[in-house]
């Protein structure tokens, strides 16, 4: 076990897997000379060459498109856009041939893509920088898409989805490249699909992922010194969902609230919500509230930029609100 | 409005005699196959035994040869949505094609792709796409993915990618021009100017409608061609891939034809004037490459009849292998979603409840 942080996580899972194996390559804007906008890949250039470590121009449709057609000649590309927002570029790419060419040519051919890219706000990087687009990805059939909220789950799931032969998105979070975390050592390859229980508790679920996880879980443990024992459920893979996981936990509390990162309607919590109401409803004592962004683009000051994302005091009251709607008594 | 019938730079037909008679007749068969192909997959898709969508090759036929004849077995070929043609040449059993077009499980890709996604892993025909232009960065990292992993030599694979006319106009034909001539990526670029994007004349739609050219903004060269000419055709390939083989260089191959019907089956091309209909029939591939053969004794009048004879037999047997195929079944719809399989899959069904393990 070896503390460190989100961001050396992904880069030393980035060198192993460069190093097991010859057809893994990196890809993406400013990830080789300038050791990436974040610094995920930095050294990586320097250990591995230009070959493996491709420096693109900006062009992330061609570059996406051109990691999916060298991953149909069983290449294994890691892309990396530079941020969620810039996806969109790419997204035709992304959701009309990689999503779909498996399914599309009959299972004849694999994309075993990984594309690894940060969402979130919160650095006053406005609008058009800080989304959470997640759930657009969320949606498609033929993606994989995943969200690690610690250092080891980083590694893991890294780990899988570059070893996995379907197309996946990896979710990373500007807020989360500087946590720490225990890392185990070895190799560490995490199962997509499976959520975890981050916390155990009894008398209500959190459910979140990616960067909310942070807040779910000192929101927690701050109710736990008023004796009110919060389970908070890490999706840790948006599609597939493990719902089993999420109605497993509200059987046992009975109540759910969903903190999350991206806006509120039509988001990850909306289908949190539809799956605890068919999976759990007589279980529930109060409707499942959802923990969410603001519906405008994100502004630039910092008043409005906090005003406008969740953050723990939100969580704390629609906490206090669900315990005392549903009748909680200590 | 520049006069495009003509086009400037158009190679001479190759000289009469520089190809075996044997190999003359070979393009003869495919041309024909093609053509009794797409004739008939018009009349199935009437009898609405093919649905959806449904891009014919009627027109084109000297240019699929002619590509697929300087294509290797081991090059990797993509293509437009007009791809029944290229998928036949490249050796796709016309039942299996038929199949696909009929949607059933018999199909080159089980009917899950229909028309528009031809595919064959085996004979390199990587599809088969429907996106305008969406098959140019996959095209695109094939070439990365051969660069990648072999030097540059005359036995190196290529890529030949396809693309329509209008395509060139698109950000995606852009971009990986861009990568392709930056990067040294061993691929040809074949743009099949049949005049028409849809309805759209190329010089409404392109501010440089000399497309050949389009290359020039990333230092790729360019060759217009008489798209009518199978030899021309393959000529001009081969040169093209052999820099692609060789120096590791991309280009651009313009190929001039004419779309001898709509854009696809359901469209009467009511935009197109008598000129131009008139034009696209003199100018129709297939008879003309049969006189030409018979001109110069390579066949005669019978031989081409039976040419066509076993043609029309060979796509009669299609449809009846298609007819007789069976469909596949809904119970399989969820079988070609992911490669490797992954916990808590939603295999759903339109009314299921949501499966929750308890």
């Amino acid at each position: 076990m070896t503390e460190m942080t989100y961001r050396q996580a992904l880069n030393e899972t980035l060198r192993a897997e460069l190093t097991r194996d010859e057809n893994v390559y990196l890809l993406g804007e400013e990830i080789g000379v300038f050791e990436g906008s974040y610094k995920i890949t930095a050294g990586l250039l320097k250990e591995f060459g230009p070959k493996r470590v491709v420096d693109t121009p900006i062009a992330e449709e061609g570059f996406t498109g051109v990691a999916i057609g060298s991953a149909m000649l069983g290449l294994r590309p890691v892309v990396e856009i530079m941020t969620l927002n810039f996806s969109l570029i790419a997204i035709d790419q992304i959701v009309n041939h990689a999503a779909k060419m498996y399914g599309m040519f009959g299972g004849r051919v694999r994309v075993p893509m990984v594309i690894r890219t940060p969402g979130g706000g919160g650095q006053q990087l406005a609008a058009t920088h800080s989304q959470n687009l997640e759930v657009w990805y969320a949606h498609i059939p033929g993606l994989k898409v995943v969200a690690p909220s610690t250092p080891a789950d980083a590694k893991a799931l890294l780990t899988a989805a570059i070893r996995d032969d379907d197309p996946v998105l990896f979710l990373e979070n500007l807020g989360l490249y500087n946590t720490k975390g225990d890392v185990p050592d070895g190799e560490q390859v995490a199962e997509i699909g499976k959520a975890a229980v981050a916390r155990e508790g009894t008398d209500l679920t959190v459910v979140s992922y990616s960067r909310g996880m942070v807040t779910a879980l000192e929101v927690a443990e701050q109710f736990a010194a008023e004796g009110v024992s919060i389970e908070v459920i890490d999706l840790r893979s948006l599609r597939p969902l493990d719902r089993g996981t999420v109605c497993a936990s509200v059987r046992k509390t009975s109540r759910a609230v969903v903190f999350e990162d991206d806006m509120l309607s039509y988001g990850i919590g909306a289908e949190i919500s539809a799956t605890i109401g068919e999976g759990a409803f007589d279980w529930l004592d109060a409707p499942v509230r959802r923990v969410a962004a603001a519906e405008v683009p994100l502004p630039y000051a910092k008043p409005l930029e906090l005003a406008a994302m969740p953050d723990a005091a939100a969580l704390t009251r629609v906490v206090r609100e669900t315990l005392e709607a549903s009748g909680y008594r200590k | 409005m520049a006069d495009t019938r003509r086009p400037a730079g158009t190679r001479k037909t190759a000289k009469q005699g520089a190809e075996s008679d044997a190999v003359l007749r070979g393009y003869y068969e495919q041309m024909v196959l093609v053509r009794e192909f797409e004739l008939r997959a018009s009349e199935m898709y009437a009898r609405a035994k093919i649905g959806g969508y449904c891009h014919l090759n009627l027109g084109e036929e000297a240019t699929v040869v002619g590509l697929l004849a300087a294509l290797r077995p081991t090059d990797y070929l993509f293509t437009t949505y007009r791809d029944h043609g290229y998928a036949l040449t490249r050796g796709m059993e016309p039942g299996a094609v038929m199949a696909e077009l009929f949607g059933k499980s018999t199909g080159v890709v089980g009917g899950r792709g229909g028309s528009m996604h031809m595919f064959d892993l085996e004979r390199r025909m990587m599809g088969g796409y429907g996106i305008v232009g969406g098959q140019i960065p996959l095209a695109t990292g094939a070439a990365f993915a051969i660069d990648y992993r072999s030097k540059a030599g005359k036995d190196a694979d290529a890529v030949m990618c396809l693309m329509g006319d209008a395509t060139t106009n698109i950000g995606a034909f852009h971009e990986s021009l861009n990568l392709a001539g930056l990067w040294n990526l061993p691929i040809v670029y074949v743009v099949v100017n049949n005049r028409l994007g849809m309805g759209t004349p190329v010089e409404h739609a392109s501010a440089e409608p000399d497309l050949y050219k389009r290359g020039s903004a990333y230092r790729i060269p360019g060759t217009r061609i008489d798209g009518d000419d199978p030899v021309a055709v393959r000529d001009a390939a081969l040169a093209a891939l052999e820099k692609a083989r060789v120096d590791r260089r991309p280009s651009i191959l313009e190929t001039m034809s004419f779309r001898l019907k709509g854009h696809s089956v359901v469209d009467p091309a009511r935009y197109r004037s008598k000129e131009d209909n008139e034009e696209a029939q003199a100018n129709d591939p297939v008879p003309a490459f049969r006189n030409r053969l018979v001109k110069s004794g390579v066949l005669d009048e019978k031989a081409a009849d039976a040419i066509h004879a076993a043609a029309d037999k060979a796509v009669t047997e299609a449809v009846e292998f298609a007819d007789a195929s069976p469909d596949p079944s809904p119970s399989e719809l969820f079988d070609a979603v992911y490669a490797t399989a992954v916990a808590n899959e939603s295999r759903a069904y339109p009314g299921d409840r949501i499966v929750v393990a308890s």
